[in-house]
């Protein structure tokens, strides 16, 4: 008998999706059984309680969390987030219920040991919830008590060589693609870059610097499975200089269907004979490729680096070998001011250890920020309100014409007084000489 | 400003405040010491913090920093 009726809560899962209800009664029953016998640091009904001021929530339509706090671990300003429920008679076991975000391993690569290691500590000194993962790549875990703080983070970095991630004004737990380690489209090392900029950063990451949040992410091509290019205020997309590489027989064995497009992943239907011309060809958003005679040729100057034709013939295309990153600022998801991607600031930078020239628009943008941004305001925003020029000014950067996304469209290249002859003043009496009113 | 002059100016700030605020944004802190880069007043307030005369607040979202003990307090936060 569970300890709360849930009758509004137990509907949710009739649903012919997985349920996150399903999950937490699960996790209620575990623990209840300890068939283990884990010595639970916090509540053995945290997950009945948790269930039980939900269905609370959905009776009354009225939150009862309270959100934020001075809830943290020594040093560190970020990496937990104090969570409070107002009903801590009624559900004692929610009384505290904070929140530790855990730094993902670039790439996301775990061993399974790993994963039964922090599992096993999350069990006896939290409630068993987590989150795989977060929307900015973190490790989540889910509801435990304020005196256990100290101690998963005592566990999480002496036993499990693991760090807190980030939360509040830092830097956000940089993420990134799987990269070059296994995807042949990769044109820079994601983890690599990804892990070193963490490290260099940890004083960011996890003491407040900012007026707000500031994620990286990092996408080894521009297919961005990451997504960098629309959650991330500083983005670093792949992205080659030279021509597509291209196989001209390769690309006749996916017209005769030989070889199968995008490598058999739509192959469980039967969508007729593959046609290059309607699923290529016509596809291309700049129409820089054609069949001449047999042979496919791309006017490579015009590629935006799509990837569609890549995606779709990997045997006959491939990615250039003069390989590097953009830099793309100031995309933001829509709690202020709507929603953002990100604009380019650097069309292309050379990816070479130790990053130092990626550090110096890094620093110039967050020198910029700290200083001229206001509270909450995210980089994105304050590019809106400086304008893009401004960006330019801080970091050095000459504008070119890949800032401009389409003529007339965003026009930011303004003269400054000092840079006319004369100034903006001009005398009038002059200039009505030869110009009526 | 030497860095113990931009302490006691800190210090001073939040204490005239405190009747009416217990916690700030870092930007208010560069107010205080106007002549020091933004860079050098995060690491003076982190240092404050390190020694613990103030104390980071987190929404999750947003951090503010405050006089380690004023406002409410963890301890606290679980009562009506």
């Amino acid at each position: 008998m569970a300890k709360h009726a849930t009758p509004l809560l137990d509907q949710l899962e009739s649903g012919p999706w997985p349920s996150w209800v399903s999950d937490i009664k699960q996790e209620a029953e575990t623990r209840a059984k300890n068939v283990n016998g884990i010595e639970y640091q916090i509540p053995v009904d945290v997950c009945e309680d948790v269930l039980g001021l939900m269905e609370l929530t959905y009776v009354q339509k009225r939150t009862h969390w309270k959100h934020g706090g001075i809830v943290g671990v020594f040093g560190y300003g970020g990496g937990v987030i104090g969570r409070y429920c107002d009903q801590p008679q009624q559900f004692p076991g929610v009384a505290h219920f904070h929140t530790v975000r855990v730094s993902q391993p670039a790439g996301k690569y775990y061993s399974t040991k790993y994963l039964k290691d922090i599992c096993d500590l999350w069990e006896r000194r939290g409630s068993g919830l987590t989150n795989m993962h977060g929307s900015t790549g973190d490790i989540i875990f889910i509801g435990t008590t304020t005196p256990q703080l100290e101690e998963i983070f005592f566990e999480l970095t002496h036993n499990l060589n693991q760090d807190l991630g980030g939360s509040g004004s830092n830097l956000r737990t940089p993420s990134d693609c799987i990269g070059s380690s296994r995807c042949e489209y990769s044109c820079y090392d994601t983890q690599a870059l990804c892990h070193a900029l963490t490290v260099d950063y940890q004083d960011e990451l996890h003491r407040p610097a900012f007026p707000y949040k500031f994620k990286f992410k990092f996408d080894g091509c521009p297919n961005c499975c990451v997504a960098s290019i629309a959650r991330s205020d500083m983005s670093f997309i792949g992205t080659w200089k030279d021509d597509i590489r291209i196989d001209q027989k390769a690309v006749q064995a996916y017209i005769g269907g030989e070889l199968k497009p995008n490598a058999g992943a739509h192959a469980s239907r039967d969508w007729g004979k593959f046609d290059i011309a309607k699923e290529v060809l016509n596809l291309c958003p700049t129409k820089c490729m054609w069949m001449d005679g047999g042979k496919l040729v791309i006017d490579n100057k015009e590629c935006t680096r799509c990837m569609h034709c890549i995606n779709v013939m990997p045997r006959g295309l491939r990615i250039g070998q003069e390989t590097g990153l953009s830099i793309l600022v100031g995309a933001k998801a829509p709690i202020l001011d709507g929603a953002q991607m990100g604009s380019l600031l650097v069309p292309f930078i050379k990816v070479e250890e130790p990053y130092d020239e990626i550090k110096e628009v890094i620093e110039g943008v967050w020198d910029w920020w700290m200083e001229e941004g206001k509270n909450r305001e995210r980089l994105g925003e304050l590019i809106k309100r400086q304008g893009f020029q401004k960006l330019l000014e801080v970091t050095n950067i000459e504008a070119m014409p890949q800032h401009v996304q389409e003529p007339r469209h965003n026009p930011y290249i303004f003269w400054r007084e000092d840079e006319v002859e004369g100034g903006f003043e001009r005398e009038i009496t002059e200039f009505r000489k030869h110009h009526q009113r | 400003m030497d860095k113990e002059a931009g302490k006691k100016a800190i210090v001073e700030y939040l204490t005239k405040k405190a009747k009416s605020k217990s916690k700030f944004y870092l930007k208010d802190f560069y107010e205080v010491i106007p002549e020091e880069k933004p860079r050098d007043v995060k690491n003076l307030v982190n240092e404050m913090v390190k020694d613990g005369t103030l104390e980071y607040w987190s929404s999750g979202s947003t951090t503010m920093i405050g006089l380690k003990g004023t406002g409410k307090q963890a301890a606290a936060e679980d009562e009506a």
